[in-house]
């Protein structure tokens, strides 16, 4: 097995040994004795049977760990084990994922921020890999509309899944993998790509157990030409849910900073679908830098001009807007540096970036003039908000 | 084909047995149905029936897809009849019948048999929920009244899932027996539940949650040895069954758990370490450790009368016949016969309690109690953990099996909750200390407020140490609907 590896362990404080799990697991990897239920790391297979079943909650704990805390070692237990720091890049991956290619991929994503990602104190816990690539669910196209003109440079595209009263529990903010159909070269299955979803928890329908996703056709994309071209009524294999960190904070006082590019405005329209389902009892405001070509070009363009500026006070910036010079997303903030920089002083303050990784280095560049402005260090302050769940960055 | 794992909507009842090619027992249930709604609105109150309430159903069998969470208005709830997966090949696991096929109709020598055990499980489930009916009214919090509804709408389920039995199988006598079971009624004079636990009040929340640890679990003991049957249908219903129960058992062992952590942090914040100044403790609003204790002698001595007597010919004729197994039957390293061994029970013999060696098929009853009551020693060693933390010094301890017993060899005598056996004279001094008094009920009642304001909790009770579903602290578990 890869070192470090994730392991799947039960909370001894909260678990209630019914044996519900033991029963459920297909592999036989759960076992108990007077003490505690565990789980056996050299059987678990991730397949996740055991997570719904579980009364408690108590079943949904991981810990990275270079190596495998025994069977014995878990039955004297009367408290998990805090997560220890293993140092190393392989631990950073943290628990967004538990297929290594999938964590990859998020650590990757996530690298902007700096150092170790951690979710907002008061997000919601997430569920992951619920589904895998051996053990997808199937979801029905509800629809798929073009979200740009046709005239626009790029095709982006507003895909609903449905998933057919199978759970989906996917948060704002998390992934879900969508599977290629056919073969490699090789003659394997192709690996799922991710999408965040831009639906809320709630269902891109209130209550309707559907997804939406933010797809932008790629040339010569194997799975975004897939999505794009997809037909109401066709059937899509899913995996997922993934990623832990990149959560939208449930306290009603949060404020939230959202700077997105093309379809990084996937997670940006989630968390403002699921503050507007919950208006009048969230109190911190949401405010959105949206940077496009134009705004022919600029997913949501139409829908979030509806949004109420009470709840979210937005920039959409053009860079190729004709009779208007180029603006990007740096440069708006730095115009409205006043308000960003009360942001930034506000221990409420959550900041979300997510889009194409070459608007990283300008939104850093900003950043660091704005916190100058204020007597601040860029970089501790940052550091310090990510240490606290409040900075979080998905660029790809 | 039919399809065993999805749950089939088209008939007026979810099931996975295909109702709907079924006409006859489909015509049965759609019958009762009626009746079972007409059941449900009497009980719950009207505004309770009209909020809408964050509860799962399930929408398969299969493990993914049972625990499907959403608001529902209670009478609304897709009771059905859910059936775990049908095991290929499955044998007998015990008896006579050992290794055989399992039946998948009712074996003609063991139809009364197995009637009367479904009627006695069935009767237990509408029970409950009719003890429980006004505990809403008085909820700690709208999480709490989330899980009571919970438990209540899936004890609704379980009273389904042994009515389609009788229908199914049982003919004419079975649809009057489902029948009955809407007709007994919790603390009737006429038509009282046929078990004595079923007709005892839930007067307030620590007996609910006393009564979900131990009681629910005496049912979840029952539904595993019955998980364990020869008859494949009731084997299938009661190992679905057993998720839901699971609940059960953590709506108990969760509620005692905070209760007791609300006081131990009350005493704790106001520098009381005597745990037995009881007036200083409920000057705190929270409930002192002895009164929880009494609760507790109380709800187990009334658990363990509902595993009959000790020593059953009964019982042994269940396990021989292959009607009804022990506990993890599977787990047990025998030759699953018992036809020559032997098997330790409590007995009494001039005036002491004495272990006694007895036929192990006699004695299957026995085997369950003791299985039971290893399993809710667990809860209380962990209740007693809280306590260590806090640093208070009170340890909860379940009484001895001898205490304060209607049913079995110790019912003949009075016993202290040390087992020692005692006169008359002693119990009526001291069973005050033991059993909750009326002023105990009377104070608890006073705690009884309802606090209905999402993420509040009543001053006696902590909160959960996480959410139902992984819900945020704060969440609306219950959209009250106020008339």
């Amino acid at each position: 097995m890869n070192k470090p590896l994730k392991q799947h362990l039960i909370d001894p404080e909260i678990c209630i040994r019914c044996y519900t799990c033991e029963m459920t697991c297909p592999e036989n990897a759960i076992d108990h004795d007077d003490n505690n239920v565990v789980v056996n790391a050299e059987l678990c297979n991730f397949c996740m049977d055991c997570i719904p079943v579980c009364p408690t909650g108590s079943i949904d704990e991981w810990r990275v760990v270079n190596d495998a805390y025994s069977m014995e070692e878990q039955f004297s237990w009367s408290e998990l084990p805090e997560q220890e720091d293993l140092g190393g890049d392989e631990a950073e991956t943290g628990l967004e994922a538990l297929d290594e290619t999938v964590a990859a991929l998020l650590a990757e994503a996530h690298k902007g921020a700096g150092g170790k990602s951690k979710a907002p104190v008061s997000a919601p816990k997430p569920t992951i890999n619920l589904y895998s690539l051996s053990k997808p669910i199937e979801a029905v196209v509800q629809g798929n509309y073009r979200l740009t003109d046709e005239g626009a440079d790029s095709d982006v595209r507003h895909i609903i899944l449905d998933f057919q009263g199978h759970p989906m529990p996917v948060l704002e903010g998390q992934s879900i993998g969508i599977i290629p159909p056919g073969t490699d070269a090789d003659g394997n299955a192709h690996l799922p790509r991710l999408y965040s979803v831009s639906s809320p928890r709630d269902g891109e329908r209130p209550g309707y157990n559907n997804v939406s996703l933010t797809v932008k056709r790629e040339d010569k994309g194997l799975c975004s030409n897939f999505v794009c071209d997809l037909q109401k009524g066709d059937t899509v294999h899913v995996t997922g849910p993934f990623g832990a960190t990149f959560l939208l904070p449930d306290d009603p006082d949060a404020r939230i900073m959202m700077i997105c590019t093309g379809t990084g405005s996937a997670p940006m329209r989630a968390f403002t679908m699921r503050r507007h389902r919950k208006a009048g009892t969230v109190h911190g405001g949401m405010t959105m830098f949206f940077g496009a070509r134009s705004p022919e070009s600029l997913p949501y363009f139409g829908p979030l001009k509806k949004v109420p500026t009470t709840l979210l006070e937005r920039h959409l910036v053009f860079s190729r807007q004709e009779g208007q010079p180029k603006e990007y997303v740096q440069d708006r903030m730095w115009t409205e540096k006043a308000s960003v920089a009360d942001m930034l002083r506000d221990k409420n303050t959550h900041v979300y970036i997510c889009g194409l990784r070459d608007m990283e280095g300008g939104v850093e560049a900003t950043f660091t003039r704005i916190a100058e402005e204020i007597g601040q260090n860029w970089d501790e302050l940052r550091n310090t908000m990510r240490e606290e769940g409040r900075y979080h960055v998905e660029t790809y | 084909m039919l399809d065993v794992i999805n749950v089939s909507y088209d008939t007026q009842i979810p099931n996975n047995v295909g109702l709907s090619q079924d006409r006859k027992v489909l015509k049965a249930l759609e019958k009762w149905h009626p009746g079972y709604i007409d059941w449900w609105n009497r009980l719950i109150p009207q505004n309770f029936q009209e909020s809408m309430v964050y509860l799962r159903t399930a929408v398969s069998v299969d493990p993914k897809g049972w625990a499907k969470f959403d608001y529902v208005k209670m009478p609304e709830y897709r009771w059905g009849v859910l059936l775990a997966p049908q095991v290929e090949d499955r044998v007998i696991p015990m008896g006579e019948h050992k290794g055989k096929k399992a039946w998948q109709e009712v074996p003609g020598e063991y139809r009364n048999m197995l009637k009367r055990l479904i009627v006695i499980q069935g009767d237990t489930e509408p029970g409950s929920v009719e003890q429980q009916r006004f505990l809403g009214l008085t909820a700690p919090s709208l999480y709490d009244m989330r899980n009571l509804f919970q438990v209540n709408v899936e004890e609704g389920r379980h009273l389904w899932a042994m009515v389609y039995l009788l229908q199914k199988y049982f003919g004419k006598d079975g649809r009057e027996e489902a029948d009955d079971l809407l007709i007994r009624s919790s603390g009737s004079e006429e038509a009282p539940r046929m078990l004595g636990a079923f007709n005892e009040d839930t007067p307030d929340w620590l007996s609910f949650f006393m009564f979900t640890y131990f009681t629910d679990r005496d049912g979840k003991m029952q539904l595993e040895s019955l998980a364990q049957s020869g008859f494949d249908p009731l084997s299938r219903t009661c190992r679905f069954m057993l998720t839901e129960e699971a609940h059960h058992m953590f709506v108990g062992e969760t509620g005692v758990s905070r209760v007791i952590q609300r006081t131990c942090e009350a005493m704790n914040e106001a520098g009381l370490t005597d745990p037995y100044d009881i007036g200083k403790v409920r000057d705190l609003g929270v409930i002192d450790l002895p009164t929880i204790q009494k609760k507790l002698n109380l709800h187990y001595s009334l658990s363990l009368d509902l595993f009959g007597q000790e020593v059953s010919t009964n019982a042994a004729n269940a396990f021989n016949a292959g009607i009804k197994g022990r506990y993890m039957e599977n787990r047990i390293d025998d030759d699953h016969e018992l036809q020559s061994d032997t098997y330790i029970v409590r007995n009494i013999v001039d005036g002491k309690i004495v272990a006694e060696e007895v036929p192990a098929l006699t004695a299957i009853n026995m085997r369950l109690r003791d299985d039971y009551v290893r399993d809710a020693a667990g809860g209380v060693g962990r209740w007693n953990k809280i306590l260590e933390k806090a640093g208070i010094d009170f340890a909860l301890a379940l009484p001895h099996e001898a205490f304060h017993r209607q049913i079995g060899v110790f019912a003949a005598i009075k016993a202290n909750p040390s087992g020692d056996i005692i006169s008359e004279a002693e119990w009526s001094a001291n069973v005050d200390n033991w059993l909750p008094t009326k002023e105990d009920g009377a104070y608890i009642q006073s705690l009884m407020v309802p606090c209905y304001e999402p993420g509040k909790f009543a001053g006696w009770i902590a909160a959960p140490k996480v959410g139902i579903d992984n819900k945020p602290g704060d969440y609306e578990y219950v959209k009250l609907h106020m008339a």
